[in-house]
């Protein structure tokens, strides 16, 4: 990746952020904290990794994402809509009566949507039973919580992709540290996260999260593994705005007026 | 008492309840939202924060109860009765452990967070299982002694359904909550709308509003879905001939089916279910999204109006 190419991501990771903040504030309800912290992963995936096709949703070749941690969807619709699924000005309707962006992602109603999620420990189940049948030879992308790392369904998950062998099956965690009431260690100490993959027989490797070079070496290691992988992103929750950073207060709450105006100065502030 | 959600109250009561009572109260990384921080701070030795894993929360409660100490088990109404069905039906109910499971967020005025966090279903997967008591307060005068009773008062397991919005209070201060027995709120003669949880506060508003067209509506608060006052029902199916009911849950399995159940059965006459038509819920601002389905005192004055005539 040369300085063009990276200084081209760090703006759409900003306008991601903006674009997310701008759709939580309008419904004056939803999650910037753990929208915050993937938004360089999703831009990254959608810029540099995923087949998809804006003109053909549907297409049934394409590379599937499942955000398992559906509550992060304000970042989703927002890199679905800098891509091309749909126009930017839609993001302005989410979580509003008639909308197609719901509080969690539907794949009813929004194009680019691969799997309907929300009830957390889910959503890995799902991107299994999409890496199985690999005929079109297509790959899975799956973005969990650490905190939804505590739901018994996700190693349920881990253990039948190890024995079924699920290689085209890339599981990004994001460790952010918090959860919905305070920091992860203070409810349920995670331990090593990639060690407990790997233990599970999984090749796991961990990156800070917001570094798109690390991203991309990543893949490109779990690439070269003939095996289910794991990418432990280290990661800020609600990255990008000074007072939301590490603040679980900022989980599940929109900015009013004048904290929406002082975060979107910070965002664009940012180098 | 001031417009309080259920939760709030029901948070507030476990609380007062604690002060006198041993018991262990758990919730799975909700607490704030289902109101149990207030015990988590009053009582930290007997609150068990156990994280986004509400199958073993139920597992949990049911070992603690199993001891002879009463357990409450909270979290939304999907996460509990939806997520961890098996395990409440299995280690809970089958073994009749007294577990209160105080579910917040039941129905659609949940609001913004959408169908997968809106649960329409949790009366009729709860009313099915052997021995469990079903209640559905309507305000928060009524949801704290609803507290008070499934805790000291039911024996087994108790499924308490709350709600995340406001309830405007429908009982006055000197209210007295008897477990299983509907409320006659206002008598009537042409009609009687028979309402659970949110919705008893929005029948009486239709009533107002169907007086004004000339019908005579009596109103029943059925807080207790199970057991169901099957007497007071029968008793107003024979005086009016004709039961409206309405519930922010499916119409498919809960309050309207448990009274057709009893009417069928001891004074077959019409019956209209108002509810949730076999939908999933959508994201909106709650008094939205109760609008979208119908759920307003409009919206049931019309369906009763209709039924009247
Ligand atoms: C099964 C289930 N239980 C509870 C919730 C409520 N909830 C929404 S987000 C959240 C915390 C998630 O924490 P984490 O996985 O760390 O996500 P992030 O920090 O990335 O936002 C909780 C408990 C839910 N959506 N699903
Ligand atoms: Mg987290």
């Amino acid at each position: 990746m040369n300085t063009e190419q990276l200084n081209i991501l760090k703006e759409k990771a900003k306008k991601n952020r903006l674009l997310a903040l701008e759709g939580i504030f309008l419904a004056k309800s939803g999650h910037p904290g753990g929208s915050f912290s993937i938004a360089e992963l999703v831009t990254y995936l959608y810029n540099c990794e995923m087949k998809v096709s804006p003109a053909d949703p549907q297409m049934q070749n394409r590379d599937r994402l499942v955000l398992s941690k559906g509550h992060a969807a304000p970042a989703l619709y927002a890199a679905l809509a800098q891509k091309g699924f749909f126009p930017e000005e839609e993001l302005k309707s989410l979580r509003k009566i008639g909308s197609f962006l719901q509080g969690h992602p539907d794949s009813k109603k929004t194009p680019g949507i691969d799997m309907s999620t929300g009830s957390l420990g889910q959503g890995l189940s799902t991107a299994c039973g999409m890496a199985f049948d690999n005929q079109d030879n297509f790959n899975v992308y799956c973005i969990v919580g650490d905190g939804e790392l505590q739901e018994g369904q996700i190693w349920e998950a881990v253990m039948l992709a190890n024995h079924f062998n699920l290689s085209n099956l890339y599981v990004f965690v994001d460790y952010n540290k918090v959860q919905l009431s305070g920091p992860v260690d203070e409810i349920s100490l995670p331990g090593d996260i990639a060690k407990k993959f790997e233990t599970f027989g999984w090749f796991a490797t961990e990156i800070d999260g917001h570094n798109f070079e690390e991203i991309e070496a990543a893949l490109t290691a779990c690439k070269a593994e003939n095996r289910p992988s794991v990418i432990v992103c280290n990661t800020v929750k609600g990255k990008g705005v000074s007072f939301m950073e590490g603040n679980p207060k900022w989980h599940g709450n929109a900015p009013n007026a004048e904290q929406y105006e002082a975060a979107v100065k910070e965002i664009l502030a940012a180098e | 008492m001031a417009d309080i959600a259920t939760r709030e109250a029901y948070g507030k009561a476990l609380v007062e309840l604690g002060k006198e009572h041993k018991f262990y109260v758990l919730s799975a990384d909700l607490a704030d939202s289902v109101k149990v921080d207030y015990f988590k701070k009053a009582f930290p030795e007997r609150y068990i924060e156990c994280g986004i894993a509400e199958a073993n929360m139920m597992g949990v409660a049911a070992g603690i109860a199993s001891t002879g100490v009463p357990a409450v088990a909270s979290s939304y109404a999907m996460f509990t009765a939806g997520r961890a069905y098996e395990q409440i039906r299995n280690s809970i109910a089958y073994p009749n452990l007294h577990v209160v499971i105080g579910a917040s967020h039941s129905g659609v005025s949940v609001g913004e967070d959408g169908a997968t966090h809106q649960c329409c279903e949790d009366i009729a997967l709860m009313r099915v299982i052997p021995g469990m008591t079903v209640i559905s307060p309507c305000d928060a005068i009524e949801a704290t002694q609803a507290t008070k009773a499934a805790l000291l008062e039911a024996k087994g397991p108790v499924y308490l359904r709350l709600s995340r919005p406001t309830s405007p209070a429908v009982n006055r201060e000197d209210y007295k909550f008897e477990l299983g027995k509907g409320v006659v709120l206002a008598d009537g003669k042409d009609v009687t709308i028979v309402a659970t949880g949110l919705m008893v506060a929005k029948a009486m508003q239709a009533r107002e509003i169907l007086l004004a067209k000339g019908i005579d509506a009596a109103v029943i608060n059925i807080h207790t879905i199970k057991p169901i006052d099957s007497e007071l029902l029968t008793t107003y199916a024979k005086k009016t001939g004709n039961i409206v009911t309405v519930e922010e849950h499916s119409t498919i399995g809960g309050l309207g089916s448990a009274v057709a159940e009893v009417l069928c059965e001891n004074a077959p006459c019409k019956l209209t279910r108002v509810g949730v038509d076999d939908k999933f819920g959508v994201s909106g601002p709650s008094n939205d999204v109760l609008a979208y389905f119908g759920l307003t005192a409009e919206g049931i004055a019309e369906k009763v109006e209709k039924a009247v005539k």
